[in-house]
């Protein structure tokens, strides 16, 4: 789960993404982006969810892309012909081709035990279930709509 | 090739060239990157009497082996060039994102050389480098300069430009990055500025190698989980920022008040402090390339007369403009702040200038005429007003612009700047804590807190407590805090990161991403070497023991108030222990030995 309003836009989640899959450091090359809004002062970490409803899986011409019983949506690099249609149609952005390496750049949680999240610093990516029981979480986004809507009288 | 990339980029501003050269490794090895290797290519190549705003001198921006890996905080890197404000060597680090973007371009450093005919900007995009027309962004202050070049570029680039500051000499302009970040003292942005070079973008797209990636991996989480255990980086400095030292420094008695003559209480400390400021109106946190500390501020002051937005204030500058202008007012002070950002000027000696003119016109030495308006101690609209017109050199900012010891010298009184080596001391009386008073006698680049911090035993207890009132073993110790610092900085990490981390988790760090087997005190020699190297520089600059002193006011005027009543600092007996500490002979020159056991020169 991502929780932008904790995102201190460091990117650490990028440099250790890069190195846990090809052994350097390498922001284009990570699987999550960190997005900057200088202004609005937020950072938005960004990267696969995991879809349900893999738009990726369903467009690949090769079925590498497959859904395990996590619930992991993985490419078979030996069965990929680097065709991008995948990249194309992720709605989200979160598959991206790396030009250097001539390779489709998917998330894949680390195998269950993603590294963005274990050294995100301000817990601004958490690898949990989004159930309904992430309550906390719900009231957190409640209260930023009582801060944005609310009628305050001091 | 592993920690570093193996290339320097060589800009000739005067004839607009570019060339790709490799790194010197032997250089390399023993400077390690950044603001050591950094000096050793200016010493190679420069002399040390250069005009620092000449074409004859040049700008060298510098990674290190660390910088853009997983490194704790690893987002540095260092301008070097002979500083305009204090003729010494000069040597500014700054964080953000632009240092690892350099290096993920494919570059460890560039040195600019010469003197531009018109305006121009720097684009980096891998291999393809290329001089650009900044004709029509001259002027800009850095916050547009950064929108349009990103425009103009890539917005996926890093910014690091001048504002008008540097444009127009204010001999303490900054270099500023990433909008908010700055390679802030000493004045290096005007050497830029005197170049023509108002911005250098850069996006690069490949790879930072280590030697060894599973022992570097385990030496980065190491230091991170000491980081993530020490209250000051875990805690202090995430949730009060840099600010947090406002009430600390000022129940220790040694908060610079009113340029330093009201001693070391400031009595409306609580109202500019890092707790106010988080209480008030601190938006969030952020955190620099790498960094899991994250003690940048997103400020916003929402409304009133100072309305504004922007990042910090940090402690330096939450004190120059506060306690050290006698001002009371959060908002103002953010405020001033945030325009320094914006103009690219360094808030310390700004705010230091400022309450030195303050101090100038009570006496009467400064009239009503000369400044354009009435100043005193405390006038928070003062301080946001003389910045604006410092960093547009309009008005009575234009005496400004030159710093305080130059202002103060001109009226015949520069024993009213607060300076050592014409830079400003930062927000530490070395009255009540007498080895910052040695640091900033010793420092080489002038009044400079962060070359020894010994405010962090003396006062915080890290490592270990000392007595701040006294001068036993402060020299010993300020050697070793500056020899480790030189390392820190070399390699392109945070010197917050030393709160938690010591040599040998910095060393582990650098072996495995250097693929070096060396003892730890191999590389604290490094750093040794690297201090050595800096004052050879500027003894060959011109400076002497007579320079490695303190305003009168610290060695003659004792403390009125609070732990360190009576105190003045004990400059003499550390000064004589610190030369002999560091191999020098008795008018600070290393001596022929030391240098050879350094293998300098």
């Amino acid at each position: 789960m991502i929780s932008p309003d904790k995102c201190i836009g460091c990117r650490t989640c990028e440099v250790i993404c890069s190195f846990s899959k090809i052994e350097a450091f390498n922001p284009k090359n990570s699987r999550v982006s960190v997005i900057a809004y200088d202004e609005a002062a937020i950072s938005v970490p960004i990267m696969c969810m995991q879809c349900e409803e893999p738009s990726c899986m369903i467009v690949c011409p090769v079925s590498a892309i497959v859904k395990n019983k996590d619930g992991t949506v993985l490419i078979d690099e030996n069965k990929c012909i680097g065709c991008k249609l995948c990249v194309s149609a992720c709605p989200l952005g979160n598959i991206t081709f790396n030009t250097g390496e001539r390779k489709v750049v998917k998330c894949d949680l680390c195998g269950g035990d993603p590294y963005c999240a274990k050294f995100c610093p301000s817990e601004a990516i958490r690898f949990t279930e989004a159930s309904p029981k992430n309550i906390n979480r719900k009231m957190l986004i409640a209260e930023k709509f009582k801060e944005l809507f609310g009628e305050v009288e001091e | 090739m592993f920690g570093w990339t193996g290339n320097i980029l060589r800009v000739d501003l005067s004839n607009g060239t570019v060339k790709k050269e490799p790194l010197n490794l032997q250089d390399a090895k023993m400077y390690l990157g950044a603001r050591g290797l950094a000096t050793k290519i200016y010493m190679n190549e420069v002399d040390p009497n250069v005009d620092p705003l000449s074409a004859e001198n040049k700008l060298i921006f510098m990674t290190g082996p660390l910088t853009g890996t997983f490194a704790a905080s690893s987002g540095r890197y260092e301008v070097v060039t002979k500083a305009p404000l204090t003729g010494t060597i000069g040597a500014s680090n700054s964080g953000g994102h632009f240092g690892p973007e350099l290096k993920f371009a494919g570059f460890d450093g560039i040195i600019f050389e010469g003197k531009s005919e018109i305006p121009v900007y720097l684009y980096i995009n891998d291999d393809k480098v290329e001089l650009k027309s900044a004709e029509h962004l001259w002027g800009n202050n850095v916050f547009e300069t950064t929108d349009e070049v990103l425009k103009e570029t890539s917005m996926d680039a890093r910014v690091a430009c001048i504002g008008p500051a540097g444009e127009k000499g204010v001999l303490f302009a900054t270099v500023m990055n990433d909008k908010h970040r700055a390679a802030g003292r000493s004045g290096l942005g005007a050497v830029m500025g005197s170049k023509k070079l108002k911005a250098i973008a850069v996006t690069g797209s490949n790879s930072v190698k280590v030697a060894k990636p599973k022992e570097f991996l385990e030496s980065c989480i190491d230091a991170r989980n000491k980081l993530k255990a020490h209250p000051v980086t875990s805690t202090g400095l995430p949730t009060y920022g840099t600010q947090i030292l406002i009430n600390i420094l000022n129940e220790s008695g040694a908060l610079p008040t009113r340029n330093w003559r009201d001693g070391g209480y400031f009595e409306h400390a609580e109202e500019t402090s890092g707790e106010t400021l988080t209480e008030k109106y601190l938006v969030r946190n952020k955190g620099c390339f790498g960094c899991s500390i994250g003690c940048g501020r997103v400020t916003r002051i929402p409304e009133g007369k100072f309305k504004s937005f922007g990042e910090g204030p940090e402690y330096e500058s939450g004190w120059s403009y506060g306690a050290n202008c006698g001002v009371r007012d959060l908002a103002a002070i953010s405020k001033a702040n945030f325009i320094c950002n914006e103009l690219g000027v360094d808030p310390i000696t700004m705010g230091c200038t400022i309450a030195c003119a303050m101090e100038l016109s009570e006496r009467g030495i400064l009239s009503k005429d000369e400044i354009g308006r009435t100043l005193k101690f405390g006038d928070a609209e003062a301080i946001v007003e003389l910045t604006e017109m410092t960093g547009k050199r309009e008005g009575f900012g234009d005496k400004l612009a030159q710093g305080s010891y130059r202002l103060a010298a001109s009226f015949g009184y520069p024993e009213l700047s607060m300076s050592v080596k014409r830079q400003e001391m930062p927000a530490y009386d070395g009255r009540g804590v007498q080895g910052m008073g040695l640091a900033y006698a010793t420092s080489n680049r002038g009044g400079c807190h962060v070359r020894g911090y010994l405010t962090s035993p003396e006062i915080l207890g890290v490592p270990q407590k000392l007595d701040p009132l006294v001068t036993t073993d402060k020299a010993q110790w300020l050697k070793i805090f500056q020899d480790l610092t030189a390392v820190v900085d070399s390699a392109g990490v945070c010197l917050f990161t030393t709160f938690a981390l010591g040599l040998p988790e910095y060393s582990a760090m650098l072996r495995s991403a250097l693929g070096w087997d060396i003892p730890d005190e191999e590389i604290l020699k490094i750093g040794e070497r690297i201090w050595n190297l800096e004052r050879l520089f500027n003894i060959d600059a011109g400076f002497s023991k007579a320079d490695d002193t303190l305003p009168p006011r610290l060695l003659e005027e004792p403390m009125p108030s609070g732990p360190a009543k009576g105190k003045v600092v004990e400059l003499q007996e550390m000064l004589i222990e610190y030369y002999q500490v560091r191999g020098w002979d008795e008018n600070g020159i290393p001596t022929d030995e030391k240098i050879e056991e350094l293998s300098l020169r």
